[in-house]
């Protein structure tokens, strides 16, 4: 039996990075992440790893490039304002197909906003960030254990779909402790990094590069990113339900407000209300089918977030006209939270 | 006793070589290259020394240098 | 006879895409014979940076990655950090290095990275159509700086072999020109001596080249040579600024 530990979501993710065989971190230090670094930076020297805190987000985004063009596994972490400067970079890891891990344990905006959990970096996450033409993958757990298990997932992602993956947590899910138990890292088949820089080394040259200007280079590329996001859209995407089978009201929500909605659907179904729970798992690609066909049955979803609405437009696109979609968003602040009584009365006042 | 060799296709014309060389061996032609330049070549070259500083200065790496 | 020069080996015989007269080319063989000399073309990782340096792996023939603008300096550091067996060298710009890029080469070469820069100051943006760089003269006229550089608005030009020379970290710095055959030879010397640094592991290394850029100067390729060493070279000097195999000690 494996061993279960106690520790914060940000140092699960730490550790789980370290079990994924990921040695080489660079970052900048910002609240509510800063337990990241701080692991890191006492771990990784005890494994001939290389830690790096940057001058900045955009140095530290960009020293993940390079690690990643050399085929090794390395990664960053922040938090949304950081990681809108590294959005910078991440454009240029997507558009050279390099592999890293990002971890976001964002925080509330615009802005300087506060360090209060927030959900309004769903947008910047998801839909491609920076100035277009990609998606990168985006897992948020809603735990300790998946802050660890998730994290080493991200890397496996990152390096079968030569992509950046971000691993988006907040405040709640990044400092509460919980139990953890450290798997072994799962062994998933994973294609060699034959593009990887390394110094010819009597072989041919090696070019990672996001730029193309021959005729129809770039738009073909762009359609080669496509064609990677449709097949994580396949593939990848990830979800759980909760009493969904003869749910009439489904509640979407993901992250840390997922666990507050698992609460109140719980309290909701001690009532007889028939409510269900659909927790993406996957941010990008977004479960889409799996929603719809929820969706569909229940008729009726009431979309819960810690901000003023932001993944509703994705629940609204997967399920079609046909079912109704209310939305109830706490905005990230002070005092914000919402108690699961807070939701359960909002659960009773959308079941019909 | 030295001898250049000016490739005029790589050759842009720019005449940097011209003034670089101690001898003044080397002259812009009058008819253009593929590329619309007119480029460099040496006269005279039975008094090159083959010093390779025309070599030295050019941006197109268009001269080979023999001594 | 023989041959006395040569193309280097770690240069492609191709055909390059700057302008008539543009030293980047001069600049590039000097670095490709550097390689040459120390026989590391296949360890060699170079760090492309954004303008006409862009298409270094076009020309050399090394494994090459690109770098957003400004930060060749973070992505070598990153290169450099993940395969420390590697020959890791950054070629950037004025724009590139001076400008947008600040933070990344001071804090690069603050930390002593194992890393040779090559900087390329031609006092102008060349790729973008010749706007104002932080090394643009006083008084020299561009496309953003119509009534030339106005030292009291714009400051003075930066001059960075000084500056990095400042720095805990650097091995080496110096500025070298490519304006003329004596001067060619005198940078190889110094880039070879750049790169001494890191084939033997001992810091950071930094060579600044003066170089022309006739088409956005709007001047004759053998003029604007010229203005290399009538107007650069006295306010950029050439020389060793720092030169220290024990800076990391």
């Amino acid at each position: 039996m494996s061993k279960r530990l106690f520790v914060k979501g940000n140092e699960a993710a730490a550790m789980g990075a370290i079990e994924a065989g990921c040695r080489y971190y660079f970052g900048y230090p910002i609240t509510p992440q800063s337990d990241i670094p701080e692991y890191l930076s006492r771990e990784l020297p005890k494994l001939d790893g290389e830690f790096i805190q940057a001058e900045s987000e955009v140095a530290a985004i960009n020293m993940l490039l390079g690690a990643s063009a050399c085929g090794v596994r390395a990664m960053t972490s922040s938090s949304s304002p950081g990681i809108s400067l590294k959005q910078e970079g991440i454009s240029y890891m997507a558009g050279a197909e390099l592999p890293g891990v990002i971890i976001n344990i964002s925080r509330s905006g615009p802005g300087l906003g506060g360090i209060d959990a927030s959900q309004s970096d769903y947008f910047q996450s998801v839909k491609g960030g920076g100035h277009g033409g990609y998606r990168i993958a985006v897992l948020a757990p809603n735990s300790v254990q998946e802050m660890y298990d998730l994290t080493m997932h991200a890397f496996d992602l990152a390096d079968q779909y030569r992509t950046p993956v971000m691993v988006l947590g907040d405040s709640v899910i990044g400092q509460m402790k919980e139990a953890l138990v450290p798997n072994p890292r799962p062994v998933r088949e994973l294609p060699a990094k034959e593009w990887a820089v390394r110094g010819k080394s009597g072989g041919e040259q090696r070019i990672v590069k996001s730029l193309f200007l021959g005729d129809g280079e770039l738009e073909a590329h762009n359609w080669r990113l496509h064609a990677k996001y449709r097949q994580m859209m396949e593939k990848e995407c990830l979800s759980e339900e909760f009493e969904t089978a003869d749910a009439t009201l489904l509640v979407t929500a993901y992250g840390s407000v997922a666990r507050i909605a698992h609460t109140a659907v719980a309290m909701a179904r001690e009532e007889g209300l028939k409510v269900g729970l659909f927790r993406p798992i996957t941010l990008c690609p977004f479960p889409e089918e799996a929603l719809k066909a929820a969706g569909q049955r229940a008729g009726r979803i009431l979309d819960i977030e810690l901000n003023t609405g932001q993944m509703v437009e994705d629940v609204r696109l997967a399920v079609g006209s046909g079912v109704e979609v209310s939305f109830y968003g706490r905005p990230p602040g002070a005092g914000s939270l919402p108690s699961p009584e807070e939701l359960l009365d909002q659960i009773r006042k959308h079941y019909a | 006793m030295g001898r250049i060799e000016i490739d005029e296709i790589r050759c842009k014309g720019c005449g940097i070589c011209t003034v670089a060389c101690p001898k003044q061996l080397i002259k812009l032609c009058d008819k253009a290259n593929i590329q619309g330049y007119t480029p460099a070549e040496a006269v005279n070259q039975e008094l090159c020394t083959g010093c390779a500083l025309c070599a030295e200065i050019c941006p197109d790496v268009a001269i080979k240098v023999f001594r | 006879m023989q041959q006395v020069f040569t193309r280097p080996e770690s240069l492609k015989d191709v055909q390059t895409h700057f302008c008539p007269g543009c030293q980047h080319g001069t600049v590039h063989r000097l670095v490709a014979e550097a390689l040459d000399q120390f026989g590391v073309q296949q360890k060699t990782i170079g760090v492309a940076s954004v303008g006409c340096s862009v298409f270094l792996y076009g020309y050399f023939d090394i494994d090459v990655v690109e770098a957003p603008h400004g930060r060749a300096p973070a992505v070598a550091t990153g290169v450099k950090r993940a395969r420390p067996d590697s020959f890791v060298f950054t070629y950037q710009g004025d724009g590139d290095l001076a400008a947008i890029g600040t933070a990344e080469i001071i804090h690069a070469a603050n930390r002593g990275e194992d890393i040779t820069v090559i900087f390329v100051n031609n006092t102008t943006y060349g790729m973008t159509g010749g706007q104002m760089a932080p090394t643009t003269l006083v008084g020299q006229k561009t496309s953003t700086s119509p009534y030339g550089r106005n030292k009291a608005k714009d400051g003075a030009p930066i001059k960075m072999a000084e500056v990095l020379a400042q720095l805990g970290g650097v091995a080496y710095s110096a500025r070298v020109a490519v304006n003329s055959p004596k001067n060619v030879l005198q940078a190889k010397k110094v880039i070879k001596r750049a790169f001494q640094f890191q084939a033997e592991g001992k810091g950071f290394s930094f060579v600044e080249v003066l170089s022309s850029c006739p088409t956005n100067w709007g001047m004759a390729p053998l003029a604007a040579n010229e203005r290399i060493g009538e107007e650069m070279i006295p306010y950029f000097p050439l020389g060793v600024f720092k030169d220290d195999p024990i800076a990391q000690d």
